[in-house]
């Protein structure tokens, strides 16, 4: 019978109060008739002192005395109505920008957002920005609402206009449903009632579309996932495991494992206080008994055997900075995730988020309101699922442990992926970042391993990185030389020599550069599955395309030497007197004059040749790898 | 067969089990704030609900003014001892003594004193980290913005710009050195849930929230029952005409002390009288509270100074 009974929906409208967001709400109110006459009574009292025609139906939402004096809405306001099909819970958030930590804060709980657009005004950043985090929290609905129509004379052209434009901008956005509504929340057109002014409009109207549109389709059924909040245990005879269901459902005599423990056993009864289930579902809060004695506690999650979620303790996640103190790198956070904490660190930004563009930025600051995909660390593994796939395991806050304050909210994305992981993943689908068409990779006649048994040692690849001038070759012609001594087989890739014949129709844009060490990486590939000892010595200035070439290889084979040395001190040697050229300008974007060095962020290996001696360093980076049983 | 669909109020349900068993398992030593009002009474049997077929691991605590009605002193002590809870009550004695009564210190002073100050001083005396309050976003508007976990300095107060942001079901419950929470398992009931829940639950609550027929005074809009009538007045010799007494079918929305708290007309006799009459209501539960009538941010004032 109790589904029968109304079921409930919440929703955030985002909009500033220019886009009479408030008045929207109002009207909703006030048509649903959610609104008593004292308060009623109070606001009129106030739109009268005023000075205003009308009864201001905003200012029922502003809570704040602040927020009625300036006539903005700062904080995230919960609002309560029903229609006689459902009830409805309002996050009520501001639109500007530099309120984007609320706007995510009322997203995080809704089914549904609003967003609204000022017909007058048009498709505007914020409203692109209010689409770009209603796509990142995966709200499921999205309505945008072009208000204000009776200020465009209910104009279909105006309406047409502002949907075509937004229509194009949320293909981007990662929104599976968009509904356009035409409305005048000031005067109640299409609001609660179809609007006699706007005939050619022949959709449903808000209040409408908010009763009918179907939500529950949006859970995740399939995925049991049951952190542990509680151990009830009244008496000897009963030990009770307390949760909420997140998602999936549970049974009696259901096969379950207790995560970290991985210990199985199957599930005994579903209490509560209304009697024992025969199932459970979420989001119901229930007590779950089991038929062995197992070790569990709070923080520890009830699965399915067959259906685990993802366990690391290094994972990427989107996460919104929601403090005032900018975050830090090396500061170390606690992370709260289902009911679990755990020590956290942010090892890296990837990259920033422009949430009016959605432009990635590079940074390693992020400050208030920034949205940035980052890695996270974890002292301890967390048992998680993707946010797409999982809003309740997929999402988590960080706390600083200083101020106690809730410094982020985060949605993972997924396991951050080493090397090998990459490696693999190329390896299964065959295939790298470009490739030819029509052709087939055929794995190697004879492999690498063979080779390296007939040669006795391993095959590697020692990338010398520095500025022109650093000494790179000089090094690289040495130990090139000592490891041949000692039997190996070698081969030396010189900058120089390259662009005289593989890369000679390359010149040194950032573009001709990066092609130049993709050519490079491949050439070395080659020799390295042959077997040998590959030594490739390029100034190679760009992060990105190092990383490229380091995807080629296995993680303990591939060894990024930092050749550095202080830039003044490679202008005075300038060997093949470059730096000359550059400096009066007859050589373009020379790296370190007219073009950026990046340096490597965790090479192997750093030497540092205007403090240390060529033949120390080579006798150190050979001495390395006899240590490691290279040869 | 199973849709897998929870109604309204058994979603609210479960999302205030949630609450109640995240502050018992971050929290040293929680305490709940019994009010004897309806609200408390559907609280406190989600407390039960949360730790069945244990008990609820926290005691109740009643902040009595002195001013509380018979009715609810008899039904606090009674339905406490039937259930088994522990319950603390504590006074401001100080103030009770000085005889605090709103018509000499205005209804301001009185409640900080007798209801903020008390609160304040029990929770320190306790050393309470966490105390769970009945409150409701719906009844007014500055409550609409607070948290479910509100975030109190070590004076009780609460900054409204300063609230610690609150995402998904995840509640922060760290606490610096002097500050406590106050927490509100019920901030997205309304007033019609509440009814419908004690309907659905059949929870018993003070009697005076039924309609029956009342002697009453007329003073300001409100119904004052002549049995309270010397302590409204704050005299007990406080004479009045019997052509101002009426007999009037009337009933309490919502329960304070009896200086503040009016009686309303009503019929409602029943669960579903009172859930008619609450769905049709014209004006807010609070209508008949003088504390929140004094201007338009008398509620933020309070609760900045450390009221719930």
């Amino acid at each position: 019978m109790e589904s029968r009974e109304k079921t409930l929906l919440r929703f955030t409208t985002t909009g500033s109060v220019d886009d009479g967001k408030s008045t929207l709400i109002g009207r909703l109110l006030y048509e649903t008739k959610s609104i008593f006459e004292d308060q009623y009574a109070a606001i009129e009292k106030t739109s009268k002192r005023k000075g205003y025609d009308e009864v201001d139906l905003a200012l029922l939402l502003d809570g704040l005395s602040a927020e009625r004096e300036q006539g903005i809405t700062i904080d995230v306001a919960y609002r309560y109505f029903e229609s006689p099909k459902r009830k409805f819970i309002i996050a009520d958030t501001p639109g500007h920008v530099q309120y984007t930590r609320n706007m995510i804060t009322g997203a995080s709980t809704a089914d549904l957002a609003i967003i609204l657009i000022d017909a007058e005004n048009g498709v505007l950043t914020q409203s692109r920005r209010h689409g770009i985090i209603n796509s990142l929290l995966q709200i499921p609905h999205l309505i945008v609402a072009v208000n204000k129509m009776d200020l465009v004379d209910y104009s279909e052209c105006v309406y047409k206009n502002i949907v075509s434009s937004y229509e194009k901008f949320s293909e981007k956005l990662d929104i599976h449903d968009i509904v356009f509504i035409p409305v005048s929340a000031l005067k109640g057109d299409n609001v609660a009632k179809k609007s006699d002014n706007m005939p050619w409009y022949d959709g449903a109207t808000l209040l409408h579309y908010l009763e009918t549109v179907h939500v529950t389709a949006n859970r995740n059924l399939l995925d049991f996932r049951f952190p542990i909040q509680y151990v009830i245990r009244p008496n000897h005879g009963f030990r009770g495991f307390a949760g909420r269901i997140t998602s999936g459902t549970i049974s009696p005599g259901e096969e379950i494992v207790v995560l970290p423990s991985g210990k199985t056993t199957t599930v005994k009864s579903i209490v509560t206080h209304d009697g024992e289930l025969s199932e459970a579902f979420p989001p119901q809060s229930v007590v779950l008994t089991l038929n062995d004695e197992i070790d569990i506690s709070r923080g520890d999650m009830i699965v399915r055997k067959n259906n685990l979620p993802q366990v690391s303790n290094h994972f990427e996640a989107i996460i919104c900075w929601m403090d005032e103190q900018a975050m830090s790198n090396g500061n170390s956070y606690i992370l709260k995730h289902t009911t679990n904490n755990v020590k956290a660190f942010i090892p890296r930004v990837v990259y920033k988020i422009d949430v009016n563009t959605l432009h990635r930025e590079k940074t390693d600051a992020l400050a208030l309101n920034d949205i940035a995909r980052v890695e996270i660390k974890t002292a301890s593994p967390v048992l998680f699922d993707t946010y797409r796939v999982n809003r309740g395991t997929g999402s988590f806050i960080l706390i600083d442990p200083l101020t106690n304050n809730t410094v982020a909210a985060g949605m993972i994305r997924g396991v951050s992926r080493t090397i090998d992981d990459v490696i693999e993943g190329a390896k299964d689908k065959s295939v790298t970042q470009k490739k030819s068409p029509h052709t087939i990779w055929s794995g190697w006649n004879i492999s690498r391993e063979v080779r390296e048994l007939r040669n006795s040692h391993k095959a590697a690849v020692l990338w010398l990185t520095g500025y022109s001038g650093s000494g790179k070759s000089t090094i690289a012609r040495n130990i090139e030389k000592a490891l041949f001594e000692a039997g190996c087989q070698t081969m030396l890739l010189d900058g120089d020599n390259i662009r005289h014949g593989l890369c000679g129709d390359l010149g040194f844009s950032d573009k001709d550069r990066s092609e130049n060490i993709r050519r490079v990486g491949e050439m070395a590939r080659l020799f390295f599955e042959s077997g040998s000892i590959v030594i490739c010595t390029f100034i190679s200035p760009f992060e990105k395309d190092r990383a490229t070439v380091r995807s080629l290889f296995p993680t303990d084979r591939f060894f990024e030497v930092h050749v550095k040395c202080d830039l003044e001190v490679c202008k005075r040697r300038d060997p093949n007197g470059l730096y000359k050229k550059a400096l009066s300008g007859e050589i373009k974007e020379f790296t370190g004059i007219s073009s950026p060095y990046e340096e490597p962020r965790n090479p192997e290996i750093v030497v540092e040749t205007d403090l240390q001696s060529a033949e120390d360093i080579v006798a150190r980076i050979v001495d390395t790898l006899k240590k490691e049983r290279y040869f | 067969m199973n849709s897998y669909t929870l109604s309204y109020l058994k979603q609210l349900e479960s999302e205030s089990i949630h609450i109640i068993r995240e502050v018992v398992a971050e929290f040293k030593n929680p305490v709940m704030l019994y009010s004897v009002g309806k609200d408390s009474s559907v609280m406190l049997r989600l407390a039960q609900k949360a730790f069945y077929p244990g008990k609820f691991p926290f005691p109740l605590m009643h902040i009595d003014t002195g001013y509380k009605f018979p009715e609810m002193y008899e039904f606090r002590d009674r339905f406490c001892e039937e259930i088994g809870a522990k319950l603390i009550v504590e006074h401001n004695e100080e103030w009770i003594t000085k005889e605090c009564h709103p018509l000499k210190l205005g209804t301001d002073k009185c409640c900080g004193y007798l209801k903020t100050q008390g609160l304040l001083d029990a929770i320190k005396k306790h050393e309470f980290d966490a105390a769970f309050g009945g409150a409701r976003r719906e009844e007014e508007k500055s409550r609409a913005k607070e948290r479910v976990f509100s975030l109190r300095d070590e004076f009780g107060q609460w900054d409204p710009k300063n609230q610690r942001p609150e995402l998904w079901d995840l509640y922060n419950a760290r606490l610096n050195e002097g500050q406590s929470v106050r927490v509100f398992p019920l901030s997205n009931w309304t007033e019609v849930d509440i009814w419908q829940y004690i309907k659905l639950e059949d929870i018993p609550v003070v009697p005076i929230y039924f309609a029956r027929e009342r002697e009453v005074i007329r003073r300001n809009g409100l119904l004052i029952p002549v049995s309270s009538f010397s302590t409204v007045e704050n005299d007990a010799k406080a004479n009045f005409s019997h052509e101002e007494t009426e007999t009037v079918m009337c009933r309490f929305r919502s329960l304070g002390c009896i200086p503040c708290t009016g009686a309303i007309k009503s019929e409602a006799t029943s669960f579903d009288d009172i859930i008619t009459e609450v769905i049709s209501a014209r004006k807010s539960e609070r209508e008949n509270r003088v504390i929140d009538l004094g201007s338009d941010s008398a509620m933020e004032d309070k609760k900045k100074e450390g009221y719930f």
